[in-house]
């Protein structure tokens, strides 16, 4: 029963609870949002004690939907898309929680609109059928459109169909690959379906169309990411985009454009994605972000664009940890997706709360404040420290899987990476010592108020999180090891005629 | 049930629906003529005519459920599917022009009854457009609708800008349809007949692949058509007869007309002209241009109108990809875009009416801001809207535009298709701005969209169209399987196929 139902129940009562905000006045809106998503993440908790490490796919439904096209609503959860959906609805709760104050015009219409995001969002990492993924990838775009269009800073606007503009143009090029597939397989066999199952199983080799497909789907995927050079969206939409836009942005947005890697661009184009000239250049391009986003952070005055840009960063290891296809490095980009949704989105918790506090994000205004705000330092000071890596948290133990994981296969660009790792260092805790440390000199800061008890509920889950998978993560681990092996199998062939010839060098 | 065109009363069953309309045409002129003076009379023909939409509707229902079809080769008129369908998209989008012109008309003082006059022969010139099997027939249908039409865009004759519209829109389509008339001569001359099919036949038989009388009469025939349905390079007249004529009237022109222009095309193209490997790529690139040009111009604009006037533009690109495929599928695309497109194109105009004033051509897009602080539900309907222009999942657009691709894409044209999505990144830039000022922005002043007002006709028509843009969106299974069932019934007369398959 539960099995059956849980992926629909997932995606239906969000929205289910969007229109029910409509009925209820609107300062009961936030609590009522609130409780709806406590009630999706509490639905979600025993997928991770349902789930069968070894079991493949699970809590599949199929139904069909356009059956003479061949589109159905199936979907279903494996230990790739198992965390990204408790991610999902982990944070979303808390998005609500913390905007309590910050949003303060048209609260029911925010709530709805966050609610339908998660639909959305869950959507994209439990659909196995690719109409349907589409479908749902371009969906979510709405309501974030709006969430950084209406709630948003000074520049929204621009921000806002920027974000838009940009999500779009390498969606649609990847629906007409998608299209191409669909038509290969058509072709091989007569059936027509976009089930993800049956195309990945019959579109067989592709020759030169794979490399357009491919490409297609690269351009999507690496601008959601973003990868260099397609980054320029992200800094615009996070500084603009309210708190919890920002946070849902960041922990889980980004994550679809690597989820999509993962789970289409690699198995479906394996000849493409392991040629030597792609893997190079994606290699590079993740690299040169890793280094480029955290030298741009070192020198942003405005905290938001800091941690925006140590996005950059941190996805470049993610990037990097797929591309490198060893276990260790795919684990390990699983989990850097994992971290960096739940470091960042606390750092950006906290800075939306400096910013309700003073109405400023630039460093420059604050300095000293750790003597005023003891436990808003202690925090910020723990999450940063998880956010560059520091051992016994939860970035340790990815970026150093990821790092273990290239150093096999790419040995250089393991080096450089570590420069990365060194780069987020210097300026996080340049950052802190500026924000919460120095001398207190502005009379402004004197009176900061410490974090309130419901600040202090929307940070502890996350720093629970952060020691536990920093302390423990062998249950997570365990959980995405048969997955990633699977993908690593599926585009790897195991008898590699280039393993044994590098072997024999 | 198989009609035999020849003898009187199967002619009469199979021009039913066309009779039907005319008869209630006459009846209508009667009325009209008798009663025309005050605001009841304009009320009273404007039910007529609904009344008579809906008894051709029931007509032409009749006739596809009963599986109407000629024996043989089709003489004047085709009777198939495609042609019934066709039938039901004019009448559809006819018949909520009348529901949105209802407070127009009185509200912009146009009491003239006439006007629902005009809009039952554009009707019924349409239906002989999608049903003709003959070229004469289609040019006949054209003059019809494209008569009536000239006058609804003139019909607010007090206002300079309407006279300016109408003269245009005249002076442009007689040009127009000289060509045409031109094109169905050298026809005539290359292949000895102007009945669609017996011409596919005559080309096969014959030999006239690269005959250049026949390929010079194609392609002022492609002219022609491509006048008719706005195509870069021959939409000069567009933006501006769009913008000059009441706005109801520029809904109606902007799905109807170019519906009717559509549906004639794909018939010559696909049952005359299957056999001549030239049209796709004369196509490919009237789609090509259309898009590109289209997009751009549109997205330079500020005024409402104009805006969704190049959208309109584009659109008619989008729809050349699928004339282009020269398919079943390629047709069923099309007749499933141009629902779509109808149904959200009418509802945008509407809403652009009620909120201007004068012809609305002085709205500019940043009017609408706040709109949806203070009237939520026409910015949500507004929204729907753009959002199927745009072509975004959860509306009809999308599944059209989803259609079209596939429909390339089948038909190896993939790199169209891409060109396709691309141009729609740009229309991004036009149709978001429109939500953006109406959620994003505030109000200029406390009462600026106190005016806007819909009467309750006008609401009812607004709610049947944004629902079905929505419901088309999410469960488009039935729409889809009757378009693709009507296409397949529009065989080429070509020699490949057996000549008399419905005996």
């Amino acid at each position: 029963m539960y099995d059956q139902s849980v992926v629909t129940v997932l995606l239906v009562w969000p929205l289910l609870a969007a229109g029910a905000l409509w009925l209820v006045p609107e300062r009961l809106a936030k609590h009522v949002a609130l409780a709806a998503a406590t009630i999706e993440f509490a639905i979600s908790i025993p997928l991770w004690w349902r789930f069968v490490p070894a079991g493949g796919m699970q809590f599949e439904v199929v139904r069909p939907w356009v059956a003479s096209w061949g589109i159905s609503y199936h979907v279903g959860v494996d230990g790739i898309s198992l965390f990204m959906v408790l991610l999902t609805t982990f944070l979303v709760p808390l998005s609500v929680l913390g905007s309590y104050h910050y949003i303060t015009r048209r609260e029911r219409a925010f709530y709805a609109h966050l609610l339908v995001l998660t639909t959305g969002m869950v959507g994209v990492f439990v659909a196995l059928d690719l109409f349907l993924f589409y479908v749902m990838w371009e969906v979510m775009l709405i309501p974030m459109y709006f969430i950084i269009g209406i709630w948003g800073g000074e520049r929204r606007l621009y921000a806002a169909i920027k974000f838009f503009i940009y999500t779009m143009f390498g969606s649609l090029l990847m629906l007409v690959a998608i299209l191409g597939l669909y038509f290969t397989a058509a072709a091989k066999t007569g059936v027509h379906s976009f089930d993800y199952d049956f195309l990945l199983a019959n579109v067989g080799a592709l020759g030169t169309a794979g490399w357009w497909f491919f490409g297609a789907f690269f351009l999507a995927f690496a601008i959601k990411v973003p990868m260099f050079p397609f980054h320029t969206w992200l800094p615009d939409a996070h500084v603009e985009a309210p708190t919890a836009g920002s946070v849902i942005l960041a922990a889980v947005l980004l994550k679809m454009g690597t989820y999509g890697f993962l789970r289409f661009a690699l198995p479906f184009f394996p000849d493409v994605a392991l040629h030597p000239t792609v893997q190079a250049g994606i290699v590079v391009l993740s690299l040169v972000g890793i280094v480029y986003g955290g030298l741009v952070a070192m020198v942003q005055p405005d905290v938001k664009k800091l941690v925006a840009y140590s996005s950059v960063s941190h996805l470049g290891f993610v990037m990097l940890g797929i591309w490198a296809l060893t276990l260790q490095s795919v684990q390990g980009a699983l989990l850097v997706m994992i971290n960096h949704g739940l470091s960042t989105g606390a750092l950006f918790f906290l800075v939306g709360m400096l910013y309700e506090r003073r109405h400023s994000r630039l460093i420059e205004a604050y300095g000293g404040i750790a003597r005023v705000v003891p436990l808003f330092a202690t925090v910020l000071t723990i999450v940063s420290l998880s956010s560059i890596g520091l051992p016994g948290t939860n970035g340790f133990v990815g970026e150093f899987l990821v790092l273990i994981g290239v150093f096999r296969t790419y040995p250089v660009a393991a080096g450089i990476a570590t420069t990365g790792v060194i780069v987020a260092a210097a300026y996080l805790l340049w950052a802190l010592q500026r924000v919460i440390f120095n001398r207190l000199d502005k009379a402004e800061n004197e009176k900061l108020p410490d974090l309130s008890l419901r600040e202090f509920v929307v940070l502890v889950p996350i720093l629970a999180a952060i020691f536990w998978i920093g302390l423990y993560p062998k249950p997570i681990l365990s959980r995405m090891e048969p997955a990633a092996q699977q993908l690593i199998d599926r585009v790897q062939p195991a008898p590699s005629p280039s393993a044994a010839s590098t072997a024999g060098r | 049930m198989t009609l035999d065109l020849s003898t009187t009363r199967d002619l009469l069953l199979g021009l039913l629906p066309e009779i039907a309309l005319t008869g209630w045409a006459l009846v209508l002129l009667v009325v009209v003529a008798w009663r025309h003076k005050t605001a009841g009379d304009l009320r009273l023909a404007g039910w007529l005519t609904l009344a008579g939409f809906a008894g051709t509707g029931v007509a032409v229902w009749w006739l596809w459920w009963t599986m109407a079809r000629t024996a043989g080769i089709a003489p004047m008129v085709a009777v198939d599917d495609f042609r019934y369908v066709a039938d039901w998209l004019f009448l559809g989008a006819a018949g909520l022009t009348v529901l949105f012109s209802f407070d127009y008309l009185e509200r912009e003082q146009l009491l003239a009854p006439e006007y629902y006059l005009l809009l039952v022969f554009a009707t019924l010139g349409m239906m002989l457009m999608a049903g003709g099997g003959d070229l004469i027939v289609i040019f006949l249908g054209l003059e019809l609708m494209s008569v009536a039409v000239y006058v609804l865009a003139g019909i607010d004759r007090k206002r300079a800008k309407a006279a300016e519209a109408a003269l245009k829109y005249f002076l442009l389509g007689a040009f127009a349809s000289a060509f045409l008339l031109y094109g169905i001569a050298l026809v005539y001359g290359a292949t000895g007949t102007t009945n669609l099919a017996l011409i596919g036949i005559q080309v096969a038989s014959l030999g006239l692949q690269s005959n250049l009388l026949l390929l010079l009469g194609l392609g002022l025939l492609l002219v022609g058509f491509g006048f008719k349905v706005a195509a870069v390079p021959f939409h000069m007249w567009a933006p501006d007869v769009y913008d000059g004529a009441p706005t109801p009237v520029t809904g109606f022109m902007a799905t109807a007309v170019k519906a009717a222009g559509f549906a004639a095309l794909a018939r010559v193209l696909v049952v005359s002209f299957s056999g001549i490997v030239a049209w796709p790529s004369i196509v490919v690139g009237l789609s090509f241009v259309t898009m590109i040009a289209g997009n751009l111009v549109a997205l330079a604009q500020r005024s409402l109108k104009r805006m969704l006037a190049y959208s309109s533009v584009a659109h008619a690109g989008y729809i050349l990809v699928a004339v282009s495929v020269g398919n079943a599928q390629g047709t069923a695309a099309l007749l499933f875009y141009l629902v779509a497109y109808g149904f959200t194109s009418l509802a945008a105009f509407a809403l652009l009416a009620a909120k201007g004033r004068g012809g609305e051509s002085d709205v500019q897009i940043d009017d609408l801001a706040g709109l949806a602080a203070t009237r939520p539900w026409l910015a949500f309907a507004l929204a729907v809207c753009m959002l199927s222009l745009l072509g975004f999942p959860g509306t009809a657009g999308f599944i059209g535009k989803w259609y079209i691709l596939a429909a390339a894409v089948a038909g190896g044209k993939g790199w169209l298709a891409a060109l396709l999505v691309l141009t729609s990144v740009i229309s991004a830039g036009y149709y978001l701005p429109v939500i953006m000022a109406m959620y994003m922005k505030s109000a200029p002043f406390a009462d600026a969209h106190a005016g806007m007002r819909f009467g309750r006709l006008g609401r009812v028509a607004l709610a049947v169209c944004v629902a079905a843009v929505l419901y088309y969106g999410i469960r488009p299974n039935r729409l889809l399987a009757l378009t693709e069932g009507s296409a397949a019934t529009l065989a080429p007369g070509m020699g490949a196929a057996p000549l008399s398959s419905g005996n």
